[in-house]
């Protein structure tokens, strides 16, 4: 694949394989000829264009989403944090190695109501759990750190995967 | 859970390949054999152990927006704005957490300007404002348990 291709924008076949794939792939030996051939394409133009999709990072990767509450993870942590603008960067590289972050954003504040700007995402069996995440991240940041908080879901009101419209 | 689950559930959070023969890829890896482990993969789905399987597809790479959204909502109205909310195909989750804020959902639109559209129009509809927190920038994006 050459330079110009990476920067060829999606085609209709490209959003074709999205909406036949973004629900789930199928459960057969060869699951990419499946989808060709309910498509209507050769296998290997699917598998050519879901490769490129990858390295672009439009399919973020292929695999397996686990559900945190089925497996025990029941305290979903997001721990938000209120550090100086001018070290977001090198600190949110920082928390993001931590090896238990799932997610580590900057994202806007809001004052005064909304202190925080950077949010890293800890998913822990039990509330305990996840508050001796954050003092790790406490740690990490130091005296960085102004303002802290930690929000846990108490319910999920709607849980739907990305859906693009045909 | 056995063994070959909690080896298929790592496993597969890692990557699974693009090629002809896939699961027999997968099963080579885990010791196991290629019809057992989409066996295995059908019923770790079926039990709700798995949300998914599958191409996790990025929004902002397809030219589309995201964005974490969140809003204050006394309690006494808090499930009339959450059918608002949640009949907006846009919204993606949406999760009550214990906070002022105590509704924050993802926005998952084509275009930026949709979802300024979404926003105004759960506004509208609700009657509360909402608190739009797209990414600056993203240092991180892994959901992974090792069970």
């Amino acid at each position: 694949m050459n330079a110009r291709d990476d920067f060829r924008p999606l085609d209709d076949t490209d959003r074709r394989i999205i909406q036949a794939t973004q629900a789930g792939l199928p459960l057969t030996p060869r699951p990419y000829h499946a989808v060709a051939e309910q498509l209507g394409l050769p296998a290997a133009e699917v598998m050519q264009r879901m490769q490129r999709m990858l390295d672009l990072g439009v399919i973020r990767r292929i695999g397996a989403v686990p559900n945190h509450y089925a497996l025990g993870y029941r305290a979903n942590g997001m721990t938000v944090w209120d550090v100086a603008d001018e070290r977001i960067d090198e600190l949110g590289e920082r928390i993001g190695q931590l090896d238990f972050v799932t997610h580590c954003y900057r994202r806007p504040r809001h004052l005064p109501d909304w202190p925080y700007n950077l949010f890293a995402m800890v998913h822990g069996r039990t509330r305990e759990e996840v508050e001796a995440k954050a003092a790790l991240i406490a740690d990490a940041l130091g005296t960085a750190s102004r303002a802290r908080d930690i929000l846990y879901s108490t319910r999920i009101l709607k849980k739907t995967g990305l859906r693009i419209g045909a | 859970m056995d063994e070959l689950d909690r080896a298929l559930v790592n496993t597969l959070q890692g990557g699974f390949p693009i090629c002809e023969r896939p699961y027999a890829e997968v099963a080579a890896r885990v010791g196991s054999d290629e019809a057992t482990v989409i066996a295995r993969i059908d019923s770790l789905l079926a039990r709700g152990l798995l949300s998914r399987f599958g191409p996790m597809y990025h929004a902002a790479q397809m030219g589309g927006a995201l964005s974490l959204a969140a809003m204050e909502i006394p309690p006494q109205d808090f499930e009339r704005v959450t059918e608002i909310v949640n009949r907006q195909p846009e919204v993606a989750h949406n999760y009550a957490r214990d906070h002022r804020l105590s509704m924050w959902f993802v926005l998952a639109t084509e275009t930026p300007a949709a979802q300024q559209d979404t926003i105004a129009r759960i506004e509208r509809e609700s009657g509360y404002p909402v608190y739009n927190m797209p990414k600056i920038r993203e240092y991180f994006v892994e959901l992974k348990l090792h069970v």
